[in-house]
């Protein structure tokens, strides 16, 4: 199987960086039309969604068993979903899972929020004001450009290897998807509402309050979410160096000790992790663009 | 409209238009090439007048109601509205667009509200909006999205936006363009009883000749002559009769015959 050569930190590090970069790149200039076509009621939470969703994990978890009950891989190469359950449950005896799961949740909510809010402010400015835009977009472009785990250890030599590093890290990581969406979105607001907006008496200020930053909450709600998504990338890059705690280190640790049941769980946490608090963004993103579309 | 029930609550005094030799250019990709788009234009609008730009596509005429508007400004002569110069987005005017332009997360009554002149007092604005609803027959829609309405009520609530400030003068940039032409010819009767009920000086800007005939007391045709670059206006003809006029009329029948004749098209008058 291939967690053997995958396993290890240097072949880690360059996958690790190329998926944590192109979500932002690739999704932030698709993601608006798929948030306003949904904002229009299109994609619908019902019971046949959630059914049809559930059919190719089900599949996999089927092809999972059989391939590790009915076939000669060993153990530590493929646990079973029962050993994997088992780790967790051992884990969870020790008091551990619950730990690892909350630090984490904590220092991607925390870091979520910081980078969150610096790229709106950071994207207003380029997106509203030309100067800002000419004066700080190349450097923001370099500063993006760089992959995220290569700030760890000047993060680690500056701020020490606690939580601040990595909660620093992880605004890093969330800042960008917001501040692209952001600039872009106030950049492309429609002139025509813009110049409607001037012609009724609008000033700068109550342009931007009534015309241009409600233009842009389809934009910055999808923003978020990909934001969000990063964090959880970023995570795992800053746990991944210097923790004793999180699921990054767990899946170090249990790289280190061969315990591959519990890489397995790791990884199905961050997934389902990932996916539950993008699933909570989601509501949110529909109550917002019901109210501003 | 003292009196009556139905009186507007924002007075509206119509204000006269005065256009002094307004020429607009372009600049053009190498400096030297400047695009003159609007040359000459001398113009008086009295008060309470309504007005009809007509001219080819393409011809200026959008140009000129910017200017008039104060969202664009001439690079030669000069416009006033009741006597001093046009500011940038000049407040006595009011602009309905070609396109509805309604902020698409508000609802009809909200969009209208935009309208109002700032700083007005909130009751008073609620009151205005009600009265503005009721005379494009929407109050039925206040609460609806721009999305859940159709083109001619969205330019019908464009339309109450523009009349919200009970403008001095309104200017009109093809409002009923892109409609269908039972809906086009419904809402040019709804502008001839908004202009008896709020009469403002209206400057319309249209391609169709029988709107400017169904509504205009002047019609002022913007061409360019063949040797000169930039549009000016080439012809103004007084349209006769009281509105809502008799679209069926022999006289102005012949007075459309004119007008295509100086378009450049066909009238196939008298044959």
């Amino acid at each position: 199987m291939s967690f053997d050569e995958r396993g290890g930190a240097p072949v880690l590090r360059p996958s690790d960086t190329t998926e944590g970069r192109s979500p932002a790149s690739r999704n932030g200039r698709r993601d608006p039309s798929t948030v306003e076509r949904s904002g229009r009621g299109r994609r619908r939470l019902t019971g046949s969604t959630v059914l049809l969703g559930a059919v190719v994990p089900a599949l996999l978890l089927t092809i999972w068993l059989v391939a590790s009950e009915a076939t000669q891989i060993p153990d530590y190469l493929l646990p079973s979903p029962a050993q994997v359950v088992g780790a967790g449950v051992e884990l969870a005896n020790q008091g551990l899972l619950g730990t690892y799961i909350l630090i984490s949740l904590q220092r991607v909510l925390t870091g979520f929020a910081i980078g969150a809010a610096i790229g709106l402010v950071l994207g207003a400015v380029v997106g509203l004001s030309d100067v800002g835009s000419k004066l700080l977009s190349p450097i923001l472009g370099a500063i993006r450009a760089v992959p995220s785990l290569a700030w760890v250890p000047l993060l680690t030599i500056y701020l020490g290897i606690y939580e601040v590093p990595k909660i620093t890290l992880i605004a890093i990581g969330a800042a960008f998807p917001v501040f692209t969406t952001v600039a872009g979105a106030l950049r492309h607001v429609d002139p025509q509402l813009v110049e409607a907006g001037r012609a009724f008496g609008l000033g700068r200020l109550p342009l931007l309050t009534t015309v241009q930053l409600p233009a842009v909450v389809p934009a910055v709600v999808s923003g978020l979410r990909l934001a969000l998504a990063q964090a959880w990338l970023f995570l795992v890059a800053a746990e991944l160096i210097a923790s004793s705690m999180g699921l990054g280190f767990l899946l170090v640790d249990s790289q280190n000790n061969g315990r591959t049941d519990r890489l397995f769980l790791a990884i199905l946490l961050l997934g389902v992790l990932g996916k539950a608090t993008d699933a909570l963004v989601g509501v949110g993103e529909r109550a917002l663009l019901k109210r501003w579309s | 409209m003292t009196s009556n029930a139905t009186a507007p609550t924002q007075t509206t005094s119509a204000l006269p238009v005065s256009l002094n030799g307004v020429g607009r250019a372009f600049p053009g990709a190498p400096r030297e090439l400047e695009r003159l788009v609007l040359r000459d234009v001398e113009l008086k609008i009295a008060p309470g007048e309504i007005v009809a730009l007509l001219g080819p596509s393409g011809c200026g005429k959008s140009t000129l109601l910017r200017q008039i508007s104060g969202l664009d400004r001439p690079t030669s002569g000069s416009l006033t509205i009741d006597g001093t110069r046009i500011a940038a987005a000049d407040q006595r005017c009011a602009v309905a667009f070609q396109e509805p332009r309604l902020l698409p997360w508000r609802t009809v009554a909200r969009n209208i509200e935009l309208g109002l002149p700032r700083g007005t007092d909130r009751a008073a604005g609620r009151v205005r909006v009600g009265e503005l609803l009721e005379l494009v027959q929407l109050t039925h829609a206040a609460d609806l999205k721009p999305r859940q309405i159709s083109g001619g009520m969205a330019q019908r609530v464009s339309l109450a936006r523009a009349l919200a400030r009970g403008p001095g003068v309104l200017l009109l940039d093809e409002p009923f363009g892109a409609l269908d032409a039972l809906t086009r010819l419904t809402m040019q009767d709804l502008l001839v009883d908004i202009h008896r009920a709020e009469p403002a000086t209206i400057v319309l800007v249209t391609h169709d000749v029988d709107e400017a005939l169904a509504l205009a007391d002047r019609i002022v045709l913007l061409g360019t002559r063949f040797d000169r670059p930039g549009a000016t206006i080439s012809r103004i003809l007084e349209v006769p009769g009281t509105r809502p006029r008799d679209r069926a009329s022999t006289v102005l029948a012949r007075l459309r015959a004119q007008l295509l004749d100086a378009l450049g098209v066909p009238s196939h008058h008298g044959r």
